[in-house]
C-alpha cells in the first residue's frame, strides 16, 4: 500500500469530501441550477425539493423536525446567529450570556462584542480535564440570563461535554442552551429533545461534505426567537436571508445521510486506530494527553511532549500534516488559549500537537506515524537543554528564567 | 512557514549538539530564554590560554528558527576569539538564515546565549585570579 505524503492527521480543521457526496454536488451543478427560492417555474421547484430532501436529512441525524432545521454559511455564522440572534431578541429583559473558556473563537469573540454592546458574560472555567463543573454552571444562571453556549466536543482537544446534564439544568432554569456541534454532528449520537438542546451549529466541511456550508437547529416547541443577523428577501423563515446554494446544500445533506448510516463503522475504526496511536505514544516516557482520556472523540488527540518545542516537532515530521498549540505556529505568538485554560504551564503549552483521525485514515497511516513520532522525539530530546534538566531530575518550574 | 535552504540545512543536521562540563574553568555557559515564552538556548564555549574560542556547543529548546540561530552561532564563534564573537549581531544571524520578520527574536537570543557564554567564561576567569 504506497503512502501518500504527507499523511493527513489534522482531521478537525478539516476533511476531504467524501466522493459520493462530490457526486451528488457534480449532478446539481450541472442538471440543477435553479434558484431554490423562484416559485414559478419548474427550475426552481426542482431546486427547492433538493432542498427540503437535504433538510430532512440533516434533521434526521439529530432528531429535530426538518422545519427547526435553517441553512447558512458555516459553524461560524450559525454560532453567530444563535448568540447574538438570541441574546438580541430576549434583551434588554434578559442580558447574561454564559459561554466556557474553552469554546472556539467565534463563540468566545461573538460574547465578547455583546459584552461592548452591554451584556454581561460570565466565561466557565474548565477543570484540568477540560470539562465544565456542573454545580458552578448551574449556580452562574440568573433570572436575567437568557443563553448557555457549551461546544459538544472540543476542536483542539476533543473532549465531549455532558450535554445531556447541562441540558437538563438549562430546562431546569429556563434557559436556552446553545451547542456549537461542528465536530460532533455525524460523529456521534446526537437527539436534541432527550439533550434538551434548543439550538445547534453544524459545519459541513467538519463530517466528509463540502466548506461554505453548514446549519442551525431553532427549536420550535417550546419557542426560542432570534434577531436574525442579515436583512434580505426573508428565506428560510426569514432567519436567513439570502438565495440557497443547492448544491452545497445538497453536499451537506448527502454527508448527513453517509453519516447517519456510516456512524456506528466510522467511530468503530477511528477509535481502533486511536487507540493503537494512543497506546503506542504513551510508551514514550514525558508525554501527556490534554483533555480527558474517556470523555472524548477518540480521532482527536492532542499531546504534549515535554522539552519539545511545537513548531520545531511538526518541521520534524512534516511527513504528517498536524497542527500544534505552540505559539510559533499561530501568528500571535501567544500559546493556544485552550491549553492554557486546562491549566496548563506555557512550556507544556508550547510542547503540544494535535492529531486527527477520521474515517479515511488507514492502519498503515498510523503505523508510519508511530515510527516517524518515535524517532523524531529521540532527534529533538537529543538537542534539548530541557530534557537534559528533566532527566536530571530538575524541576523547570523552579528555575529562575532570564528571559526578554 | 517558509524557511530558507540554509535554515533548513541548520536544523535537519544541526552543528555542534551536546555539552561541555560545566564546572572546568575554560568553559563558559550562556542559558537564555524560558520555556514560557517556547525559546531555551544553552550555548557553551571552551576558550584557550589565549582567549581563542577552541570550540563551541549548544542546545535548544525552541522551533525551527531558534535551532537553525543557535547552531549557527556555534559554528560562527569557533575559531574567532572572545572579542570577535561578542561583536556578532541578531541581524548578520537573521540575515545569513533569511529569517521571517515574526521570527528574528530568535536570532536575537542566539546573540544573547553568545554574550551570556563569554559573560560567563570572563565572569569564571575573574573569580579564579
Amino acid at each position: 500500500m504506497t503512502l501518500k505524503f504527507p499523511i493527513y492527521l489534522d482531521y478537525q480543521s478539516t476533511t476531504p469530501i467524501d466522493p459520493r457526496v462530490v457526486d451528488a454536488m457534480v449532478d446539481v451543478m450541472k442538471n440543477e441550477f435553479g434558484n431554490p427560492h423562484s416559485r414559478s417555474h419548474s427550475y426552481g421547484w426542482k431546486a427547492e425539493e433538493l432542498v427540503e430532501i437535504s433538510r430532512r436529512q440533516v434533521a434526521q441525524l439529530i432528531k429535530a423536525d426538518e422545519k427547526e432545521i435553517f441553512f447558512t454559511s458555516g459553524a461560524t455564522e450559525s454560532n453567530n446567529i444563535a448568540i447574538k440572534g438570541v441574546a438580541n431578541f430576549y434583551a434588554p429583559k434578559k442580558n447574561h450570556i454564559i459561554t466556557v473558556a474553552t469554546e472556539h473563537k467565534c463563540v468566545i469573540n461573538s460574547v465578547r462584542d455583546l459584552e461592548q454592546d452591554g451584556f454581561e458574560v460570565t466565561f466557565l472555567p474548565v477543570k484540568k480535564d477540560g470539562l465544565i463543573d456542573l454545580n458552578h454552571l448551574e449556580n452562574c444562571i440568573t433570572d436575567k440570563t437568557s443563553l448557555v453556549s457549551v461546544m459538544t466536543i472540543n476542536n483542539e482537544i476533543g473532549v465531549i461535554q455532558p450535554i445531556k446534564e447541562i441540558g437538563a439544568i438549562c430546562k431546569k432554569k429556563g434557559v436556552f442552551f446553545h451547542t456549537d456541534a461542528a465536530q460532533a454532528f455525524g460523529k456521534i449520537p446526537i437527539d436534541v429533545n432527550e439533550m434538551n438542546i434548543d439550538l445547534l451549529s453544524i459545519s459541513g466541511h467538519k463530517i466528509y461534505g463540502p466548506k461554505g456550508i453548514g446549519a442551525l437547529f431553532i427549536r420550535r416547541k417550546p419557542r426560542v426567537r432570534i434577531k436574525p443577523l442579515f436583512s434580505g428577501g426573508g428565506q428560510e423563515r426569514g432567519i436567513r436571508s439570502g438565495t440557497i446554494p443547492t448544491q452545497l446544500v445538497v453536499g451537506l445533506g448527502k454527508a448527513a445521510e453517509l453519516a447517519s448510516k456510516e456512524m456506528n463503522e466510522n467511530y468503530d475504526h477511528i477509535k481502533n486506530l486511536s487507540d493503537k496511536f494512543f497506546n503506542a505514544i504513551s510508551e514514550i516516557p514525558h508525554i501527556f494527553l490534554n483533555g480527558d482520556k474517556n470523555n472524548r472523540f477518540p480521532g482527536n488527540l492532542n499531546f504534549s511532549f515535554a522539552a519539545i518545542e511545537g513548531e520545531s516537532m511538526i518541521m520534524a515530521i512534516k511527513d504528517l500534516a498536524v497542527s500544534s498549540g505552540s505559539a510559533c505556529t499561530s501568528s500571535s505568538l501567544e500559546p493556544s488559549y485552550v491549553l492554557h485554560a486546562l491549566g496548563l504551564s506555557d512550556d507544556l503549552a508550547h510542547t503540544s500537537i494535535r492529531f486527527g483521525i477520521g474515517k479515511f485514515t488507514t492502519i498503515e497511516e498510523i503505523d508510519y506515524a508511530i515510527k516517524l513520532i518515535k524517532q523524531k522525539v529521540e532527534k529533538l530530546r537529543s538537542l534539548s537543554p530541557l530534557w537534559d534538566m528533566i532527566q536530571d531530575g530538575v524541576d523547570i518550574n523552579s528555575i529562575q528564567w532570564k528571559s526578554h | 512557514m517558509a524557511y530558507s535552504k540554509k535554515l533548513l540545512e541548520h536544523y535537519e543536521n544541526p552543528k555542534n549538539v551536546g555539552s561541555f562540563e560545566k564546572n572546568e574553568n575554560n568553559i563558559g555557559t550562556g542559558l537564555v530564554g524560558a520555556p514560557a515564552c517556547g525559546d531555551v538556548m544553552k550555548l557553551q564555549i571552551k576558550v584557550s590560554d589565549s582567549g581563542i574560542i577552541e570550540d563551541a556547543k549548544f542546545k535548544t529548546f525552541g522551533c525551527g528558527s531558534a535551532i537553525a540561530s543557535s547552531s549557527l552561532a556555534t559554528e560562527w564563534i569557533k575559531g574567532k576569539s572572545i572579542t570577535q564573537a561578542v561583536s556578532i549581531t541578531n541581524k548578520e544571524i537573521a540575515e545569513e538564515l533569511s529569517l521571517p520578520p515574526v521570527k528574528i527574536h530568535c536570532s536575537v537570543l542566539a546573540e544573547e546565549a553568545i554574550k551570556a557564554a563569554i559573560l560567563d567564561y570572563k565572569q569564571k576567569k575573574e573569580n579564579n585570579e
